[in-house]
């Protein structure tokens, strides 16, 4: 029986594996920020403890930062404190850390890729749920909690269970308009949001293969919304172009080397998966989700869901839902009123997102009803967004184009969608209150959330392109 | 660090509904402590208050409700799922439960339960709703709670599951031990592992 991309990196990092227990796992990358860190740098300090090593952790600042005029003092105090306290314990642990002002700052999962710090078959882990993303260039990336922050920091080692895996395989021609937030809010739609806990998945097939590597991080960041432990994608001839060359891949003789290595890293054609499924791309429409967790997709001509739909069992969490989005069962989706589009966020924020909008919004204008924001991912991603003119495309629309951080995606600083406000959100989430209070959130792709700026609605983007 | 648990014999607090996310959990406005303490009192804070107003308790959420108390927690399907933020974990055993009940967890809330002495208990479905029900119709039932033995049991009834838990955590658990004192003293295998590791990684 062949090896799984998962077994090959897993067996090449398990440094001990424990009679009826996990497996002690060993780290090559640790990202942290200043959130889910300042309680693990105290364990530390509190065990007498140093960091194991330094040189394999990187840190930014992103989830509390905000997004108007960086160069100031942050003004909310406790987020100040909290990143201030970053970067004591990184100038304290000798951690490089990208934090505020500096030119590679941004929302972790953007960074890592863009610097080339994530590279293929390595185990990555971040105090952070949406470190799957770094799966799409084919590791094994998972997110920790603080406990775990502190272990990893304090040994470069973790304890894990190896999940069971999952394949994926999504095979066809994607319609026009359809890209793969569609594809991966459509997989979710489809096996709910604990569909795959317990699980790694792979994703694959022609579909998949197709994606530029901004796309295939959207899908594997994702991978979370459905439980799954972490999300991957097989390394190519997409994935080596897109390293090379970046800061801090591989250089010269090196590279030839190591490329080589990479190629080995993919499922043996006879490799068995605990679990498989097969997508047809074309059953794919541009998705929106219509309640409060990721898995309430559905394609954007269609209706929420009627009551005689739902489950029995599950009629109070969705009613409870609905209430709280302000929908009726059975209404179409489409040409329903928004107030805010937000584009940014860990799942679309990269260049290639922002180009995506540009290019439909060129010459068009944001509705009058509606408020734009968009949040570059990275100061690099900022920064050539100004190069190629595109902050001049969305000045024109109307937009505002802000700075990089995790923004309106969690609603830590002041960028908040007000209570009872309707947001297509380029982001992963719409729990509950979370890009605010009362905000209600409706998940799209860039593209349907350049469609709601423009019309001011839900509106089918493949009517306007 | 953490104290030890084995048999917790309590009373529940049923929270009636699926797919409840670390965001309910914990808001994101919350995180922005450095520390670990203080998080029990904005647990499902904004379940909790109208408005998120400390005055204005919502009497509908079982938290208000004087009739449910105890240290064991009763969830339906798929709880804490979302973001991997340990506040989570940290504001519902700062609040007082050292038991989650549910019939699926969320993976990252599970570890990060276990790395603070609250024992996640998975139930089948079935079981689960035996719980709402005892807990609904009268709300003193007693549960108890054995880890050393691995069950639950509804006093009233007498109605028992088992249910499972890997066994390093088990002795973690019920030792007070946690995987970092684990992982120290495995410095010398750890350090053995880098160097043929050096050798033989993949990504340059
Ligand atoms: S952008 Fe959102 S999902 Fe991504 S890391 Fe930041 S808060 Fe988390």
């Amino acid at each position: 029986m062949g090896n799984t991309l998962f077994d090959k990196i897993w067996e090449k990092h398990v440094v001990k594996t424990i009679a009826g227990g996990p497996s002690v796992l060993y780290i090559d990358k640790h990202f942290i920020h200043e959130v889910t860190s300042p309680q693990a740098f105290k364990g530390l300090q509190q065990r007498g403890l140093s960091v194991s090593r330094p040189r394999q952790v990187v840190a930014t600042a992103d989830h509390n930062v905000p997004t108007l005029n960086q160069h100031l003092p942050i003004k909310e105090e406790l987020s100040r404190i909290q990143v201030e306290q970053l970067k004591k314990n990184c100038a304290d642990f000798g951690i490089e850390l990208y934090g505020l002002g500096h030119p590679y700052q941004g929302i972790v999962h953007v960074i890592g890729p863009e610097l080339g710090i994530t590279l293929p078959g390595m185990t990555i882990v971040c105090g952070d749920s949406h470190t799957s993303t770094h799966g799409a260039f084919g590791t094994i990336a998972f997110g920790i909690g603080t406990s775990e922050v502190e272990m990893v920091l304090a040994t470069q080692c973790l304890m894990q269970t190896r999940p069971k895996l999952m394949r994926i395989n999504v095979e066809g021609k994607l319609n026009r308009g359809v890209v793969s937030k569609d594809i991966i809010l459509y997989i979710i739609a489809q096996i709910s949001a604990s569909g795959a806990t317990g699980y790694a998945v792979e994703y694959a097939g022609s579909a998949i293969r197709n994606l530029s590597m901004e796309a295939r991080m959207t899908i594997c960041n994702m991978s979370i919304e459905m439980g799954a432990r972490c999300g991957m994608i097989a390394p190519d001839d997409t994935t080596f172009a897109y390293i090379k060359g970046r800061e801090f891949a591989p250089q010269g003789s090196a590279w030839e080397q190591t490329v080589n290595n990479w190629s080995t890293l993919y499922s043996d054609a006879d490799a068995v998966f605990d679990k498989e499924l097969h997508i047809k791309a074309e059953d794919i429409e541009p998705m929106i989700t219509y309640g409060t967790n990721p898995g309430m997709g559905i394609g954007i001509t269609g209706h929420v869901p009627a009551l005689g739909e739902i489950d029995e069992r599950e009629k109070p969490s969705f009613e409870k839902s609905l209430s709280y989005m302000g929908l009726t069962p059975g209404e179409n989706i489409k040409g329903k009123k928004v107030d805010y589009v937000f584009i940014g966020s860990c799942t679309n924020s990269r260049i290639e997102d922002l180009r995506m909008v540009a290019s439909f919004v060129k010459g068009k204008k944001k509705a009058d009803n509606v408020e734009v924001w968009v949040v570059p991912g990275s100061k690099q991603v900022e920064k050539q967004a100004i190069e190629e003119g595109i902050n001049k495309v969305f000045e024109d629309a109307g937009f505002v184009l802000r700075q990089p951080g995790c923004s309106a995606c969690l609603g830590m600083n002041e960028d908040k969608i007000p209570a009872g406000k309707y947001c297509i959100s380029t982001s992963n989430r719409n729990f509950e209150g979370r890009q605010g209070p009362g905000a209600r959130t409706l998940l799209a792709s860039p593209l349907t959330a350049a469609a709601a700026a423009v019309t001011g609605e839900i509106a089918d983007v493949r009517e306007l392109i | 660090m953490g104290k030890s648990i084995n048999i917790i014999e309590s009373r529940a607090v049923p929270l009636n509904i699926e797919n409840i996310d670390t965001d309910q959990i914990i808001p994101a406005r919350f995180l922005k402590a450095t520390s670990r303490e203080g998080f029990g009192k904005n647990l499902f804070r904004d379940w909790r208050y109208e408005n998120g107003d400390e005055q204005k308790p919502k009497p509908g959420f079982p938290l208000n409700n004087p009739v449910y108390s105890g240290k064991i927690l009763v969830a339906a399907k798929n709880f804490g799922c979302g973001s991997s933020r340990e506040h989570a974990a940290w504001a519902i055993k700062d609040y007082g439960f050292d038991v989650v009940v549910s019939s699926f967890f969320a993976d990252i809330f599970k570890n990060n339960a276990l790395n603070n002495f609250l024992l996640p208990v998975l139930v089948p479905e079935n079981f689960l709703q035996q719980i709402f029900d005892e807990v609904h119709k009268d709300p003193s039932t007693i549960l108890e709670v054995n880890l050393e033995d691995q069950y639950i049991e509804i006093a009233s009834t007498g109605a028992k599951e088992s249910f499972d838990i890997n066994s390093y955590k088990k002795t973690c658990l019920l030792n007070g031990y946690d995987d970092i004192d684990y992982l120290l003293n495995m410095k010398p295998e750890i350090d053995k592992f880098e160097k043929q590791y050096e050798e033989h990684k993949i990504y340059g």
